[in-house]
């Protein structure tokens, strides 16, 4: 016979709820009026920490699971101001959760919500699925947006609690993955067989990325691995890879690889989601 | 649009806006008259008014369906010499102005200074004002604590309702005649004014039916001598229709459009109300007319089009009359605010969207012009396709309809006193003014420097911009020991500063009630026949007075920077605060740096940065909510700044929100220009911790980008944005379509964009015709990017 929340002791379950409100995790924005993070007008938390170190990463300031301090230089007035400016906040589930309901409004009116993203949301697991449990306790729709890379065990802590995956999904061959992830995808193909399993809805995001998996040949093989491994996907988005990071690598000091051709061709684009449609795939170019 | 559509568009888009002598000349040849000496002053205006609509030009644009028009051709724009002498001076600025000018030629020069100006020096209504206020007045005024609407043209504002559609001036010289037979001179002490008064109205809707009739020979001739048999039928109804209307009410679609236009000429031409005339709720109005002969196959979609979209040049040839000084910096534009209602809801509390509303919107948008201004009411009872359509047509970047919130319009309406049917036909007109149309006479009386007043306070009641005393000594700021001290000090000046406002408007309102009598509008504005009273002096149903505050985003900002950093931080001591604006941040930019980019700032929905605006909202609110005007109804206030935000900025010195001296404030309720970091959803959960119910309208402004509009998926979430803000109870929003990008090189390159019109406040205007401080404050309104 399991223990019901009676069995305990009031001041054990009062340090119990407390121990869950002071749980602090490490976000580094919190972005309102997000509308292409999943359905609805939405707030996405951005939580610090990823596995993957992908070559094109646009948010390379979501890598590193810590607090990281930079230096801006602002121009004022046609001066140079500089500030150090702190990147992550250390910050407690009660916190997150005050300003995801601020929006409340707008989520009831355009059936929106909260999404969780990152980094990799699931590099920081037991904040995640409080922030996912007590979003559905509030009746928010929620979303997680993941790179699939994390235990088996950790999606299967937080799927109660998340009704929509929008899971990436750069490239069908373990080598290439590697090479510019820094990871191969194995547990990323495992993981969202497991999730497709599941009977949750999924939404798969392909980065277009030009001399990575710009390729019809490249696509194609997706499509092949996708019909395989998942089979209630609602639909596919291709998002074109941007350059818009490159000068958040020179602010972070950190590299900014160099990739053969900067920019996506929108021939290109029509050409993939074409490919996916013909396979059955609703698929969509953008979030 | 159809080639006469096109060639009429096209004509009015190429007509000079141009000063006509033709009103003036007919007005003082009239006060000149013997007859105008022996009459009542009601009386004397009613037949001045019909001497001007007997002697004028009639007009009749080739092509046109609607006629009528105020000046002797399109944008020929009368003046008013007995509300307000132009000068030669004035009229040399008019002329030569880079922005807004009107063309005064040598013969309009010439009436001036042999005729108009030698007669009405020392007559005007502007006189009359100026020399009723008190010296305090005067340096408030001077300084730029508030303006004067009534110092250069007649009250506005108003809207009509459906009487004006139901009724013809011989229906309503019916009810005048039963008003007079039921006059009490046993104990009416004022039954002899009411006597003069309805024989003005009387009067009045004689001179409008002459008026028609005048057009119905002139249109006669026309078929006569007119070739085209086309043509010369066209002329030939429309003279029918000009002895039908305004003198019967109209029976179709045609002569109803025709009906309001006489009325909107005849109230535009017996003075110069601040924000025109308007129709209000036209969808409503004119459905009945249109689902009749719609299904009885006298008229079709097309033609009914057609008649929509020469109606809507008519609004486009009539420009604001001419301001100068204050009023003109108060509201630079040509546009005269008359403000088209579509939506909203019914009398009895119904969906009022109907098969014209969406008409109306395929008009709008294929239009594309400066005139009339449009809005849908949004009711939460609407259809998501209505307010959907709308935000479409905004997406094509010029700036109308804007949006404004039914449900929120009814309370406010509701709480001023309003019968619930009054409030349900009511709507928005002017900018975002709530107001019952048909049934009130809602004056703007003035906007009113929301930071000046602190500015004040900073000084213990010196102007430091002139080093005069004109408010109270509320103390040095230095023995400020709280932020409630200064807040205290801050609510004793602006109540000082109302009370002046407040006192020369009840002043000023008797002075036009006894000088400026409006029988012709009284005849279509609800209960003046019934009281016997004018429109200008409480015969309406609901008289209400407007204060509009202005720099919201900017009080409140500079107001938390004094909080956070003097008081709660103690991180800047208030020595250095002043000292800082005194030299305008000069060798004080590391500090400027802290108040703009590390303060709290309103518009991002933070409770610490907002608490300012409720503070500031509830006193003014108080001071003046409430306090009775002098036409039996009450003055109330509303928050918009036409462009008066960029003349108040210019008479402020640096602000502790960071704001450099003679910068223009924020407009509206909208945050301080680049202060919103939070995106639009911040911006909104701020701006409705006013509360909108207790105004009687607000105005805020968002800009996007295109990009935002992209798909049919981003419409539906700008019009769920759009629902949030009004289940908030936000009164109003607008949308600026364009991009940053877009604006610079407008102002590189003007020649290239002079057909680019942008949100302004609370109306669109030509951005080529804004000055170069608001053209670059609209280009500094945040932009909300998205990013993938």
């Amino acid at each position: 016979m399991s223990a019901g929340f009676s069995d305990f002791p009031p001041s054990f379950l009062f340090l119990f709820f407390l121990s869950k409100i002071i749980m602090k995790g490490i976000v580094f924005d919190i972005r309102r009026f997000c509308v292409h993070d999943g359905p609805g007008i939405r707030t996405t938390v951005f939580l610090k920490g990823c596995p993957l170190r992908c070559i094109w990463c646009h948010n390379p300031e979501s890598q590193e699971i810590k607090i990281e301090t930079i230096q801006k230089v602002h121009s004022f007035e046609g001066k140079k101001i500089a500030k150090n400016e702190q990147i992550g906040k250390n910050i407690s589930v009660d916190e997150v959760m005050k300003s995801i309901l601020k929006d409340q409004v707008f989520y009831s009116e355009s059936n929106g919500g909260v999404t969780f993203s990152g980094g990799e949301p699931l590099s920081q697991p037991n904040f995640l699925q409080e922030l996912l449990q007590l979003s559905k306790s509030n009746g928010l729709h929620t979303t997680v947006d993941t790179c699939g890379y994390s235990e088996t065990a950790h999606f299967e802590a937080i799927l109660p609690f998340t009704d929509l995956f929008l899971y990436d999904l750069k490239h069908p061959d373990p080598q290439i993955h590697k090479k510019f992830t820094g990871a191969d995808n194995r547990l990323i193909l495992q993981n969202l067989k497991w999730l497709s399993a599941q009977n949750t809805k999924i939404i798969i995001r392909i980065p277009v990325v030009p001399g990575f998996n710009d390729s019809e040949k490249v696509m194609n093989q997706t499509a092949d691995l996708l019909k395989e491994l998942a089979k209630n996907l609602l639909e596919i988005n291709l998002l074109p890879y941007h350059e818009m990071a490159k000068k958040k690598y020179e602010r972070l000091g950190k590299p900014f690889a160099l990739l053969p051709s900067v920019k996506v061709k929108n021939e290109n684009l029509t050409i993939f989601k074409e490919l996916f449609e013909n396979q059955g795939f609703k698929t969509k170019i953008g979030g | 649009m159809n080639n006469r559509i096109k060639q009429l568009r096209e004509n009015s888009l190429n007509a000079t806006n141009r000063i006509s002598a033709e009103r003036a000349l007919l007005l003082t040849e009239f006060f000149k008259s013997n007859v105008a000496q022996q009459v009542s002053q009601p009386v004397k205006r009613a037949m001045a008014f019909d001497y001007i609509l007997s002697h004028k030009i009639i007009c009749i644009n080739e092509g046109e369906l609607i006629v009528g028009e105020r000046g002797p051709a399109p944008k020929a724009t009368p003046t008013y010499p007995e509300v307000c002498l132009h000068s030669l001076t004035d009229l040399e600025i008019l002329h030569s102005r880079p922005k807004v000018p009107y063309v005064v030629d040598e013969d309009v020069r010439e009436a001036y200074r042999n005729e108009i100006i030698p007669f009405w020096t020392g007559k005007t209504n502007r006189e009359k004002v100026m020399a009723n206020m008190q010296p305090e007045w005067i340096e408030a005024f001077e300084a730029g604590v508030f303006t004067e609407f009534q110092e250069q043209r007649a009250p506005g504002h108003t809207a009509g309702g459906e009487k004006i559609f139901k009724k013809g001036m011989l229906d309503i010289q019916q009810d005048i005649e039963t008003s007079i037979a039921q006059l009490n001179f046993f104990h009416d002490p004022e039954a002899l004014n009411k006597r003069e008064e309805l024989k003005a109205m009387h009067m009045a809707a004689s001179a409008m039916i002459k008026y028609a009739q005048r057009y119905a020979d002139e249109l006669d001739q026309l078929a006569n001598s007119e070739n085209d048999s086309k043509r010369a039928a066209e002329y030939r109804n429309m003279a029918n229709i000009c002895r039908h209307v305004p003198a019967n009410k109209p029976r179709t679609f045609h002569e109803a459009l025709q009906h309001y236009w006489f009325i909107h000429v005849g109230v535009i031409t017996e003075l110069n109300p601040w924000d025109s005339f308007n129709p209000g709720r036209l969808d409503q109005h004119l459905y009945p007319f249109y689902a009749a002969e719609i299904s009885n196959g006298s008229l079709s979609k097309d033609q009914a089009v057609e008649l929509l979209q020469s109606f809507w040049i008519k609004f486009n040839n009539h420009p604001a009359p001419p301001k100068v000084g204050v009023t003109a910096l108060e509201s630079s534009t040509y546009t005269d605010f008359a403000l088209i209602n579509l939506g909203g809801v019914k009398a009895d509390g119904s969906d009022a969207v109907n098969e014209l509303s969406y008409i109306m919107l395929d008009v709008i948008e294929e239009m594309r012009l400066l005139q009339p201004s449009s809005m849908v009411q949004i009711s939460k009872k609407n259809p998501e396709y209505f307010v959907q359509r709308a935000v479409k047509i905004i997406k094509t970047g010029f700036g109308q309809p804007s949006l404004f919130n039914t449900d929120a319009i009814v309370q406010e309406l509701i709480r001023q006193g309003k019968s619930i049917t009054d409030a349900r036909n009511g709507g928005a007109s002017g900018c975002v003014e709530s107001g019952a149309f048909g049934t009130e006479a809602y004056f703007l009386t003035g906007y009113f420097n929301l930071a000046k007043i602190l500015e004040i306070t900073l000084h213990n009641g010196i102007d430091p911009q002139t080093n005069k005393l004109i408010g109270l000594k509320t103390g040095n700021p230095l023995t400020f020991k709280s932020f409630s001290d200064l807040m205290e000090a801050y609510a004793l000046q602006l109540g000082y500063f109302i009370d002046l406002k407040i006192r020369g408007n009840n002043i000023i309102e008797q002075v036009i009630a006894n000088n400026l009598p409006a029988p012709f509008l009284s005849l279509v504005i609800d209960d003046c026949v019934a009281n016997g009273r004018d429109y200008n002096s409480g015969g309406a149903r609901y008289n209400t007075s407007y204060i509009q505050g202005v720099g919201l985003g900017s009080i409140t900002d500079s107001l938390t920077a004094l909080r956070y950093h003097v008081f709660d931080n103690q991180s800047v001591t208030m020595e250095k605060m002043l000292e800082a604006l005194k030299n305008n941040f000069v060798g004080y930019d590391e500090l400027r740096y802290t108040l703009i980019h590390e303060t709290p700032k309103y518009g991002n929905d933070d409770d610490y940065a907002d608490q300012s605006a409720t503070e500031v909202f509830e006193l003014f609110y108080n001071a003046v909510n409430g306090r009775p005007n002098s036409r039996g109804g009450y003055s109330r206030i509303n928050m918009l700044p036409t462009t008066c935000h960029v003349y108040f900025g210019s008479k402020i010195n640096a602000l502790p929100d960071g704001r450099k001296a003679k910068e223009p404030l924020s407009e509206g309720i909208s945050p301080v220009q680049g202060a919103d970091r939070n995106g639009p959803t911040g911006v909104l959960k701020s701006a409705s911790k006013i509360d909108h119910i207790r105004t009687g309208g607000t105005l805020l402004n968002q800009k996007f980008t295109p990009s935002f509009f992209k798909d049919d998926e981003s419409i539906a979430k700008l019009a769920q944005l759009v629902r949030s803000y009004f289940r908030l109870d936000g009164h109003h929003i607008q949308f600026n379509v364009v991009s940053a990008e877009t604006l610079r090189d407008a102002q590189k390159h003007p020649e290239k964009y002079r057909d680019l019109i942008v949100r302004v406040a609370g109306y669109s205007d030509y951005f080529n015709d804004l000055g170069e401080d608001l053209q670059n404050e609209i280009i500094r309104r945040t932009e909300h990017e998205n990013t993938f």
